[in-house]
């Protein structure tokens, strides 16, 4: 009794096809790649493999709460709706706001899209994908006057040079990497470029790496610029024909970059390096470049994104196979955002505020006689307005803005102050919900029915695998609920998703006769079979193009007033917050491999947790040294707007005077982990996006008294303000621990922290001259918890005492080791967890790439099949063959 | 058993040097005093704790004198000769006094009432084995070493036996409280009494002149058929004394085992040597092979008192200390429990070496802890995984 469906991955912007085989009678799913999705062709990355395991409902929101209280659904919507609408009456429509997130579907989008700027008649609608692509949207609207995505997945393979520009693909989109990893080895002649301050895992195939200068793009991209005219290699016909505002944006160029050797003094790199990166991109016609975050985020992000798109305008490497610019978006639906309408600065379908005759054709369709007639706030000014009291009334659908926007802690004051806070969630504990006083228990990925749409312009089918836990709805249900109890029954009144999603389509197609890229007005009368059974596609998808386009602008025909393309005379500005003697390091901000987001999900399962399981900083050798730290000791980082504790990773693929953190810890797993408190909110002056890749900081060595750890089978509730991270492993939690100030009492304070009976016997472990205490928990011969203590900060790995929870009994020699944290003698301890797929650690890999004489990791995965499912510790086994060859070597 | 293991190695040293002459006041050969516990508790008969027969003796030429008669009553130091009871007399060029020690006997009304022993001979166990077939209540004062293996040997035999002690807790000059709660524990877990921080008062007898009963300073009774007395011993040194050979707490001898008679030498229980005496077994084994160092003319050895480690044998439970295991205000202890398995472990560091130890359930590496402490040796290095064993380090 098993059937199998084909769904797409929740987590970033490559939208991966999965093929989901769900156990009816045991609720059980598994996961594979759907070998027919075009996006992935069957591969999955570690995230996306795992997603079995994050299904748990285990810690799921389950029935709507009003101010702490289990509600019904009927009274928690009438209580929303009528709130909205006194809010209204008092402040005006003004005074609300709706904040969505890439993972809403389209149809959710589309319902909470029309509902603000269409019924409550404000532009207040804004998305946590302004933080994400609303540079890429800028740019691509500036260039093209339209927000369209040129190019395909299918490109990569086709291109003879890829650049990647401020993207570690390897580890934000595993799977397209995966694809242009596979390319470059069946084809070798295929150029790899990382530009980025940081050595990446994306550089493991790269040829050449530009480190260049954080926030130095734009300069960069003016040299390319200035370099292609000085050397004949700009298209002259494409140039005349197609495009317009040359020469301004050549002149710009040349103003700003008088040499190549000049750009690279600026952008702090070798000279030849970027000589030889012109030259290639001078010659090689098929090149692609590839860009996300680095790019987006910052206060010059539209410009980088055109300083790009300049280049491959004037060189006409647009719209044909393997060539073009190409954003790779974060999150699964934030293209379909975008299409919708979801930033506050858009309309609908691609229609916008700017246009007077948008807002009158969006209100007709919608038969609406409210509709917001200017954009809303955008994210960063929303929550200020939510902090000045201006916006009285929000709600916060699927995302965790308390964690992700900049200057998190002011955010967290603003929803603290704000009047009415209501958030949609399928998680019940996040930063965000902790906040709200309604929380409406939404769908998970499991049960959510739609379309999402990833970077290419795929559409593609969200279809249920389970059963909604608890009293969960869709998200589109939910909005369009409270807008019938509003007063909005007609234009609300959706039956299933499919409803939506032919509105959708038809509002896509309206009064638009070629004038507006997005068009999918062939769906506009689909039935809910079709709906059911629609294959990925990429749009248009409209009456000239039936089965979709892969590719725009080959026609050399743009959205703009005349039709050609644009060029944006670019000057580089810094970026708007430069470091001082006070703050003298640039914080830099950015994904891991194994987490998504704010960890809502991707911390539930275990082996997604193993990879890099604490905050960190990462900074240059020479910077540790400077600032007194040690690799692995924690350190205080500060900046004007808030602190976090990290823990130290001393890496020379860090630049001098850059800092790294990651994007993910939230109070929920971190004490002092939320990265967003730091960050500065900057925004660009056109996108809105904030500058979250550079802030400055200061560092210093955060000096706690004592370290420690506890593994528990039970999530424990602790008491200690200090220093923790809580992470889930397989069976355990595990808690890493550090403090200012010494217990009176080690025993008690464990009793306390463990939730323990003082007559619980207990092993224990006391040296309290060296400040060891340490206590393990055995029932039955199966191991319930271990604390370790220590003053020395030498704590013993982790690694085997959490491999013990998995045992249903320990023997004797384990139960006598255990206070060691070691092994007994002859078993092994397979290291820091690399391949989470199948979970092969790293002394596994040492011992094997030594003892069986491995050199490749082609060879590593024959032999422990490390790296063979998602890949993407393919890097890391390489820098492991390389350190343990090279020791093997020496004299 | 110190007197023979030093003609034990004298033999050895010097095989033709003296025509040796034993006497003897038990009527064996030399036994192994220690397998006492072992021979009440049926784990052990005697001709498996005898170390040399009669024809040992025979066989090195040795002329044996044993049985209460052969008691010796005298020394002339002046003629070198000794002379026992029943007037067997022997002259000596060299004398070695190894008499030993008797118990200590608290002086109480009743205490020499019938069904009062000790625990120091064959016949002592010879009796208790008697007693425990025709009676059933055991008291055993003193919750020492001795003490406790006697009670554990009555229990085995099948008697209800309550161990009397001083102090709250047991072997308390052997272990810290936390192991001796665990050993209470156990031993109680096994059916043994406690009747801890008392004492004694008087001792109440019957008609017939058989111990009945116990009066305890509190003025409550307990009954009691056999009452063994084991809170201590002292070195048996009257024949020295009568001999005029300098004695204090026992017969002192200095670092050769020579007492004040250059002639005349003494090893074991019945010594003082440096202020000391002895009662268990590891020293006097060291003292005979200095004793014998000497007397065989070799004269190189010194002895030198190390600190001993204390065991208690009683099947199963598993108990070792060595040293200086309470500390002291400049002493560093490191401690290590597992009560569901009945374990526990303390060491005391005091800069940076190891002083003392205690081990309870798991005494496997006490032989390597008492090797760090003799040797002094610089713990540091592995302090951190010192108590888990030497298997960790």
């Amino acid at each position: 009794m098993s059937d199998t469906i084909q769904t797409t991955c929740p987590y970033c912007g490559v939208g991966c096809g999965i093929s989901a085989t769900v156990d009816k009678t045991h609720s059980h799913v598994t996961i594979a790649g759907d070998k027919n999705h075009p996006a992935n062709f069957g591969r999955l990355c570690s995230k996306g493999f795992a997603l079995a395991e994050t299904l748990e409902v285990n810690g799921r929101l389950l029935q709507p709460q009003l101010f702490g209280q289990t509600s019904t659904w009927s009274n928690a919507l009438d209580w929303v709706a009528q709130a909205f609408l006194k809010v209204i009456e008092q402040h005006g429509p003004e005074a609300v706001a709706l904040y969505g997130s890439g993972q809403l579907l389209t149809e959710d989008y589309y319902v909470a899209n029309k509902l603000m700027k269409g019924f409550i008649g404000s532009g207040n609608m804004d998305t946590n994908s302004r933080l994400c692509m609303s540079s890429s949207v800028a740019g691509h609207k500036r260039a093209f006057g339209a927000d369209t995505v040129p190019g395909c997945y299918a490109d990569v393979e086709l291109a003879d040079m890829i650049v990647f520009i401020g993207s570690n693909a390897a580890w934000c989109h595993p799977v397209i990497f995966q694809r242009i990893r596979a390319a470059k080895e069946a084809r070798p002649a295929l150029k790899i470029v990382v530009i980025d301050p940081r050595k990446t895992a994306s550089c493991a195939i790269a040829d050449l790496h530009l480190p260049l200068a954080a926030g130095s793009d734009t300069l960069l991209f003016n040299g390319l610029l200035a370099y292609l005219a000085d050397h004949d290699a700009v298209d002259s016909a494409y140039i005349d024909q197609q495009t317009e505002g040359f020469s301004a944006a050549l002149n710009s160029a040349l103003a700003t970059t008088q040499s190549t050797e000049h750009v690279a003094a600026q952008c702090q790199i070798n000279s030849e390096d970027l000589q030889q990166f012109y030259q290639w991109f001078a010659q090689t016609n098929k090149t692609m470049s590839l860009y996300s975050q680095g790019v987006n985020q910052s206060t010059s992000g539209t410009d980088k994104v055109n300083a790009i798109i300049n280049c491959h305008l004037a060189t006409g490497r647009i719209g044909q196979p393997g060539m073009g610019p190409f954003s790779l978006t974060g999150q699964p639906n934030a293209m379909g955002g975008r299409e919708v309408g979801g930033l506050s600065h858009q309309l609908a379908a691609h229609m916008d505020f700017s246009k007077p005759d948008d807002i009158q054709r969006v209100a007709q369709f919608w038969s609406s006689d409210r509709i917001a007639q200017q954009p809303g706030l955008p994210a960063v000014e929303l929550f200020d307005a939510i902090y000045d009291g201006r916006i009285k009334a929000v709600w916060i659908m699927g995302t965790n803005p308390v964690v992700s926007l900049p200057n998190a802690d002011k955010v967290k004051q603003a929803l603290q102050r704000c009047e009415l806070v209501i958030v949609s969630d399928c998680i019940a504990h996040t930063d965000t919900t902790a906040l709200a006083h309604v929380l409406l228990p939404a769908q998970a990925w499991s049960e959510k029915t739609g379309t999402v749409t990833n970077s290419e312009r795929r559409i593609s089918r969200q279809r249920r695998l389970l059963t909604p836990a608890g009293e969960a709805m869709p998200d589109w249900w939910i909005i369009s609920q409270v807008a019938q109890r509003m007063g909005f029954e007609q234009a609300f009144a959706y039956q299933t998703a499919a409803d939506i999603f032919r509105e959708h389509a038809a509002l896509s197609g309206y009064e638009n006769n070629g004038t507006r890229d997005f068009d999918i007005s062939a769906f506009a009368d689909m039935s809910d079979t079709d709906y059911e059974q629609l294959v990925p596609i990429q749009w248009p998808v409209n009456a000239s193009h039936p089965h979709g386009k892969a590719r725009f602008f080959a026609d050399g025909k743009f959205y703009t007033p005349s039709g050609k393309a644009h060029f944006i005379a670019i000057t580089p500005k810094p970026p708007q917050h430069l470091p001082d003697a006070q703050y003298p390091l640039i914080l830099n901000t950015g994904r891991l491999r194994d987490q998504w987001h704010t960890m809502t999900r991707t911390a539930i399962a275990a082996k997604l947790n193993q990879h890099k399981p604490e905050p960190f900083v990462e900074i240059h050798p020479q910077d540790a040294k400077q600032y007194h730290l040690t690799h692995n000791g924690l350190a205080h980082i500060n900046s004007r707007w808030g602190a976090m504790l990290a823990r130290v990773q001393i890496t020379d693929t860090q630049k001098r005077g850059n800092l790294f953190v990651p994007m993910h810890w939230t109070a929920q797993y971190a004490s002092h982990g939320r990265m967003g408190s730091l960050v500065n909110p900057a925004v660009d002056a056109l996108s809105k996006q904030p500058e979250s890749k550079y802030t400055p900081v200061h560092i210093s060595p955060y000096q706690p008294q004592w370290v420690g750890f506890i593994l528990s089978r039970k999530a424990l509730s602790l008491n200690h303000k200090d220093y923790w991270v809580k992470i889930k492993g397989e069976q355990f939690y595990r808690y890493e621990l550090a403090g200012h100030d010494l217990p009176e009492h080690w025993p008690s304070w464990a009793q306390q922290q463990l939730g323990r009976l003082s007559s619980t016997p207990c092993l224990e472990y006391q040296d309290y001259h060296l400040g060891n205490y340490r206590t393990a928990q055995v029932i039955k011969q199966r191991l319930e918890s271990v604390l370790f203590i220590s003053r020395q900060k030498d704590l013993p790995e982790r690694t085997w005492l959490s491999g013990l929870f998995s045992k249903p009994q320990l023997d004797d020699d384990e139960h006598r080791a255990l206070l060691t944290g070691c092994p007994p003698l002859g078993k092994v301890d397979v290291g820091t967890m690399v391949c989470a797929c199948f979970r092969v650690g790293e002394k596994t890999l040492v011992n094997a790439i030594k003892e069986q004489g491995l050199t490749t990791a082609a060879a590593v995965g024959q032999c422990l099949k490390a790296g063979t499912n998602c890949g993407s510790c393919v890097p890391e086994i390489n820098v492991l063959l390389k350190r343990t060859l090279s020791v093997k070597t020496l004299p | 058993m110190a007197g023979m293991r030093t003609i034990e190695e004298l033999l050895a040293a010097a095989p033709q040097a003296y025509r040796i002459t034993v006497f003897g006041a038990e009527p064996h050969g030399n036994y192994n005093r220690i397998m006492l516990s072992s021979l009440l508790s049926g784990e052990k008969a005697m001709t498996e704790i005898v170390i040399n027969d009669r024809q040992w003796y025979s066989d090195n030429h040795i002329t044996l004198h044993v049985g209460a008669n052969k008691t010796i009553v005298q020394i002339d130091r002046r003629n070198k000769k000794v002379m026992a009871q029943d007037g067997t007399v022997a002259d000596y060029d060299r004398l070695l006094i190894a008499t030993g020690s008797n118990a200590v006997m608290p002086e109480l009304e009743g205490i020499n009432l019938d069904g009062v022993l000790r625990f120091r001979a064959v016949i002592d166990v010879d009796t208790m084995l008697s007693y425990s077939r025709s009676h059933r209540k055991a008291v055993v004062l003193g919750g020492g070493l001795l003490g406790l293996e006697a009670a554990n040997g009555l229990l085995s035999q099948g008697m209800e036996v309550t161990v009397l002690h001083n102090h709250e807790a047991l072997l308390n000059r052997q272990l810290d409280k936390p192991a001796s709660q665990l050993l209470q524990a156990e031993l109680e877990r096994r059916g043994m009494r406690f009747n801890m921080a008392s004492q004694l008062k008087a001792l109440v007898g019957d008609a017939k002149g058989h111990i009945r009963a116990l009066t305890l300073e509190d003025n409550s009774e307990l009954a009691c058929d056999v009452l063994i007395v084991a809170i201590g011993v002292r070195p048996n040194m009257a024949l020295a004394q009568a001999a005029g050979l300098y004695c204090e707490r026992g017969i002192v001898v200095n670092d050769t085992l020579q007492t004040y008679d250059p002639s005349i030498y003494a090893v074991g229980e019945c010594i003082q040597h440096r202020g000391e005496t002895f009662g268990l077994v590891a020293p006097l084994f060291e003292q005979a092979k200095v004793c014998a160092n000497h007397l065989s003319a070799h004269g190189v050895a010194n002895y030198l008192t190390q600190p001993t480690a204390t065991k208690l044998k009683v099947t199963g439970i598993h108990v070792f200390s060595v040293g200086d295991f309470q500390g002291d205000a400049n002493s560093e202890s490191i401690y290590l429990s597992d009560p569901n398995a009945s374990i526990y472990k303390k060491l005391v560091i005091k800069a940076n070496k190891l002083i003392g130890a205690v081990l309870y359930g798991d005494t496997g590496d006490g032989a390597w802890y008492q090797e760090l402490l003799e040797q002094g040796q610089d713990i540091a290095p592995m302090r951190e995984a010192l108590i888990f064993g030497r298997a960790y380090v």
